[in-house]
């Protein structure tokens, strides 16, 4: 299926004027927040003239919509202020402790893939049977315990004192420590992101499977005298994996969730633990850039996803202006 | 096929609506899914709504010399890091939570599900640039937009249940506009609008019937998931606030005696846990008594 030129460019306007309007939502938000910022840096004790100096500094007496331009411009130039709680550059942070996430992500991301659709169809083609009970049974635990019970679970049993093989939090890089120092860091934490994320992705995988293995297409096709792995494997899945795609970029979003509660869990210094922190010292910069970040990388995710999508589905065409 | 499957929608004996709301609760407990969400939610529901009457001592009323005690004697559960009575605040702490869950979806299912049949079926630009503005909520995840709200608005169990609404009605709006495009293309829409019905009518007399079951399925999923969301935030300690009891916030204090006891933190975990698994098992149990298409299950 070809995606028409035409339909990606547009898609990449509107793309453009999302990322504009998250800016205004995180922007504005931000900016209403109670407190205003250069107390909240010179504390509470300061005096009236210190603070209106410093609101002058920092352009805090500008007009609304000066102060999101100049915001917005030197967001893109990669001048991201200075935060207020680490009194470091916000760039800098946010590149550390973002990469540290990503680890966390990408292997996440990896795992869950593996894992996920394949029991999924499998639940779905034993549909009713001990091994969809059994895939099922597991998966509702898996989405409903709360991620940072299942890592405070998972703390208690391999980092407690009976059978302490992993760290009990914190984060070490493989330069200060080598691979195995930074893979024990990261085991628990991933382990508990993949309970959650596999449930949620598996358990939808064998709705959409179940509710296709019972349409009349796939009738047709048993009735045609296909064998039952060509129904499953060549008609049934393509179909059944299409919102799987949409749901897998969807998941992205719970998985950045459950990132930011598993790092707070674990002691785990990456963007998540930050941005948490930034909320309750009310770090605004802090919080601007890395929640415009994210949005920005989800964004693309979802971009990615729809043109899959596209591809999967031959009978939904974006590139038209009939629909 | 079009009306076959219209017709089917709705519970198929029975002539009056006592009837087929009999034959609705019916097949509803005899479904063992939502046989088994209702055993688990039934008792948890009972007992958080008799909190006062139930609960051997006030949740917020502490026990000097009785810190962290285990199970049993005094404290049916043990106590907490500052000797309050475990059973009475889990008991408490199930209002905050389950108020929140069905709070919030309520109000996000009432702004997403008419945003989604309306735009799915409406079409065009309008469909559009409903689905642009929802897609911009959508771009960021949900924990962060409901960390963004509840850090403009302050912690609290009110501005959660805004901040998780929120975040919700977008998702709810597009899982319902999916549906909403594959319904329209059916046979019996186009029937309607021959026959010359309203917009009004189509969306939510032939198009909402027959997107019953995920609508279902969506809100009976995200109750669970509000709870969720709503006990995370507590979890951070942005939720509901101290001395209020709260099974999320309960866990992140036990997290800091975690080496001393297990109960302390075990309780609101098991009650939060079982919670959630009731709502997901009803929603799915649920869907399988709703769905036409899935008629064998119900056996399951």
């Amino acid at each position: 299926m070809h995606v028409s030129n035409r339909y990606l460019a547009k898609r990449l306007v509107y793309i453009i004027l999302n990322l504009i309007l998250i800016s205004i939502i995180v922007f504005g938000i931000t900016t209403v927040l109670p407190g205003n910022a250069a107390e909240t840096i010179l504390g509470r004790y300061a005096t009236p003239e210190k603070v209106s100096t410093l609101e002058r500094e920092l352009g805090l007496d500008q007009p609304i919509y000066i102060q999101y331009i100049d915001w917005l411009s030197s967001f893109l130039t990669g001048s991201w202020g200075t935060s207020f709680q680490h009194n470091r550059p916000v760039f800098d942070l946010i590149v550390t402790r973002g990469a540290r996430s990503l680890y966390l992500a990408v292997i996440t991301l990896a795992t869950i893939t593996s894992i996920s659709i394949p029991l999924g169809i499998i639940a779905a083609v034993y549909h009713d049977s001990k091994i969809d009970f059994g895939i099922t049974g597991v998966s509702y635990l898996g989405i409903s315990v709360p991620e940072f019970v299942t890592g405070t679970g998972l703390l208690v049993v391999f980092a407690g004192p009976v059978f302490g093989v992993f760290p009990a939090g914190g984060y070490t890089s493989i330069s200060d420590g080598g691979i195995r120092q930074w893979l024990s860091h990261i085991v628990l934490p991933v382990t508990t992101l993949t309970i959650l994320s596999i449930a949620h992705l598996m358990r939808l995988t064998r709705t959409e499977m179940v509710d296709i293995l019972k349409s009349d297409y796939i009738r047709t096709a048993r009735l045609k005298g296909l064998d039952e792995k060509t129904v499953v494997l060549k008609h049934a899945v393509r179909n059944g994996l299409m919102p799987t795609v949409t749901l897998l970029a969807m998941s992205l979003g719970s998985l950045m969730g459950g990132i930011v509660v598993v790092e707070e869990v674990f002691a785990y210094p990456g963007l998540g633990r930050l941005i948490v922190d930034s909320v309750t010292h009310r770090d605004v910069p802090v919080l601007q850039a890395s929640i415009l970040l994210v949005a920005f990388v989800y964004t693309f995710a979802n971009l990615a996803a729809d043109i899959v999508y596209t591809y999967l589905n031959p009978r939904i065409s974006y590139g038209g202006s009939a629909r | 096929m079009a009306t076959e499957k219209q017709n089917s929608t709705t519970v198929p004996t029975g002539d009056t609506l006592v009837d087929r709301l009999k034959v609705l609760i019916h097949s509803v407990l005899s479904n063992r899914r939502c046989a088994v969400g209702l055993t688990l939610l039934t008792p948890i529901v009972i007992l958080t709504v008799l909190a006062p009457i139930i609960a051997p001592y006030n949740p917020t009323e502490t026990h000097m010399g009785a810190q962290l005690a285990s199970p049993g004697g005094k404290f049916l559960l043990g106590t907490d890091h500052l000797g309050r009575d475990l059973f009475s605040r889990v008991l408490y702490g199930g209002r905050s939570s389950l108020l929140l869950g069905v709070t919030s979806t309520g109000l996000a299912m009432s702004m997403g599900v008419p945003i989604g049949v309306f735009s799915g079926y409406i079409g065009g630009r309008v469909d559009e640039l409903i689905m642009r503005l929802m897609d911009t909520l959508m771009s960021i995840p949900s924990l962060l937009l409901a960390l963004l709200i509840v850090a403009m608005m302050g912690p609290g169990l009110f501005n959660a249940v805004i901040a998780i609404a929120t975040v919700y009605t977008p998702r709810i709006a597009r899982v319902v506009r999916s549906s909403t495009l594959s319904v329209k293309q059916e046979e019996f829409i186009r029937a309607a609008e021959a026959r010359g019905e309203s917009r009004l009518y189509i969306c939510f007399r032939e198009i909402l019937p027959n997107i019953s079951s995920p609508v279902i399925v969506e809100g009976s999923i995200r109750v669970g998931f509000a709870i969720l969301t709503g006990a995370s935030l507590s979890f951070l300690g942005l939720g509901t606030q101290p001395p209020t009891p709260d099974w999320g916030y309960m866990i992140s204090t036990a997290y800091d005696h975690l080496w001393s006891t297990i109960w302390y933190w075990l309780w609101p975990s098991v009650w939060l846990g079982a919670t959630i698994l009731g709502f997901n098992l009803l929603g799915d149990g649920l869907r399988d008594v709703l769905d036409p298409r899935v008629e064998e299950s119900k056996v399951m």
